[in-house]
């Protein structure tokens, strides 16, 4: 039982062996999300008339409003392309997105993975990114036929390169178990970041794509008396409550 | 020297163990995962205890690997967990039947624990560690249900003619 485990955590020598078996999972995960279906049923079902009206008018309006600030996008987006060109770098790859669903979460507290209802038969890929409507969320590291497990950015292992939006600074932004805490490792006491600056992915890595939010910095602790400075963040997305989510299809990353 | 009398309708201690596979992934707030009591554990030490000759150590393991491909833990991280339990179970079988509702509640406790533990030291490998002795509710919650559940599950037993209660 110890090679077991020893080999499936250094190895992945198990790897087609848990997806296929991992299929075995689906109908506990259909089962446990029979509560949700039903109370979304329910909501929908019986809402009034004029409820619905109402939602309808917001949408619209909230159609509207993004819209419109989708019109500047296309000439941002023309004028970064002609910048991108003049300083010789790469152009912008252009992301198509998957809609998919949220069915289940680790069972573990100290391991944050969650379980979307896409899997390898709608093209979804080990190490692709996940965000929802907020921020960036997380990486496949699973995937069976027909869902994938994917590692939230807030689990003790993980930990993403960002940038300040505000003037570029990189670092890397560490999980360290709890969903609304985000460490930022090896930022120096002299490093231009404030409460308040908004993270992004760098893209460095290959990984993430560039520029999705990542995390909102909360508290900036510079003590002379330290190597660093102490910079926690919060994440941007809503890791605990999102239940529609987006994979991302980027260029696949090259796996070791 | 008296035959052991023969189990019926096994079906029943699989159902129990999808039930507690379903309870134990079911979808909990983060603050509330810690209180989750090991459903699963709870029947391993169950059935091995009332069922020693039919529910051994190679079940427990099975289980158990069961469980870890539905959760997503590493292989025989539960598994382990189980063979543990399931070995102390079969050693103290006899002694646990003569024991008041307390005291087999501080047993299991006890072997909840073991399972805690090793499942915490599996973590502890990749990385990931629980505060102190924060491992150790999920054992103190299973060893609260125990009373209620050995009574309902002898309950059943009795109707199901299972075992020899």
């Amino acid at each position: 039982m110890l090679t077991l485990i020893l080999v499936h955590s250094y190895t992945n020598w198990l790897d087609p062996v848990s997806t296929r078996v991992g299929s075995l999972a689906k109908p506990f995960y259909w089962v446990t999300n029979i509560p949700q279906r039903m109370s979304e049923w329910g909501n929908d079902t019986f809402t009034t008339r004029n409820q619905l009206l109402a939602e309808n008018k917001s949408l619209r309006k909230e159609v509207l409003v993004l819209q419109g600030k989708l019109q500047t996008m296309a000439s941002l987006g023309a004028e970064n392309v002609r910048l991108r060109q003049l300083l010789n770098s790469a152009d912008m790859v252009d992301t198509n997105v998957l809609v998919a669903e949220l069915v289940g979460v680790s069972p573990d507290p100290l391991v944050h993975t969650v379980v979307v209802n896409k899997g390898a038969n709608h093209g979804v890929y080990e190490g692709q990114p996940l965000l929802d409507a907020t921020g960036l969320m997380g990486q496949v590291i699973q995937v069976m036929p027909n869902y994938c497990r994917v590692l939230l950015i807030t689990d003790s292992t993980h930990a993403l390169p960002v940038q300040i939006n505000r003037n570029g600074v990189r670092a890397i932004a560490d999980g360290v178990g709890t969903l609304y805490e985000l460490h930022l490792r090896h930022v120096s006491n002299t490093t231009d970041i404030r409460e308040g600056d908004l993270l992004v992915s760098s893209g460095l890595g290959g990984r993430f794509p560039v520029g999705y939010p990542v995390a909102t910095v909360t508290s900036v602790l510079r003590d002379p008396g330290q190597s660093f400075a102490s910079v926690i963040a919060r994440p941007k997305a809503q890791l605990n409550r999102s239940r529609h989510v987006l994979l991302v299809f980027g260029e696949k990353p090259v796996l070791p | 020297m008296s035959q052991i009398p023969r189990a019926r309708n096994l079906w029943f201690v699989g159902l129990t163990f999808v039930l507690a596979l379903i309870a134990s992934i079911y979808p909990l707030e983060p603050e509330n995962r810690w209180l989750r009591p090991q459903f699963v554990c709870l029947l391993v030490i169950y059935w091995t205890f009332y069922l020693p000759e039919r529910f051994g150590m190679g079940w427990a393991c099975l289980v158990g690997l069961v469980q870890d491909f539905v959760s997503g833990f590493w292989l025989g991280q539960t598994a382990m967990g189980f063979l543990l339990v399931s070995y102390l179970c079969l050693l103290s079988y006899s002694r646990f039947r003569n024991y008041v509702w307390w005291q087999q509640a501080g047993w299991v406790f006890v072997l909840v624990g073991f399972q805690q533990l090793t499942v915490n030291w599996v973590n502890h490998l990749n990385g990931r560690s629980a505060e102190g002795l924060l491992f150790l509710l999920p054992a103190f919650t299973s060893a609260l249900l125990w009373p209620p559940l050995c009574a309902w599950l002898s309950r059943c037993c009795r109707r199901y003619r299972i075992a020899n209660h």
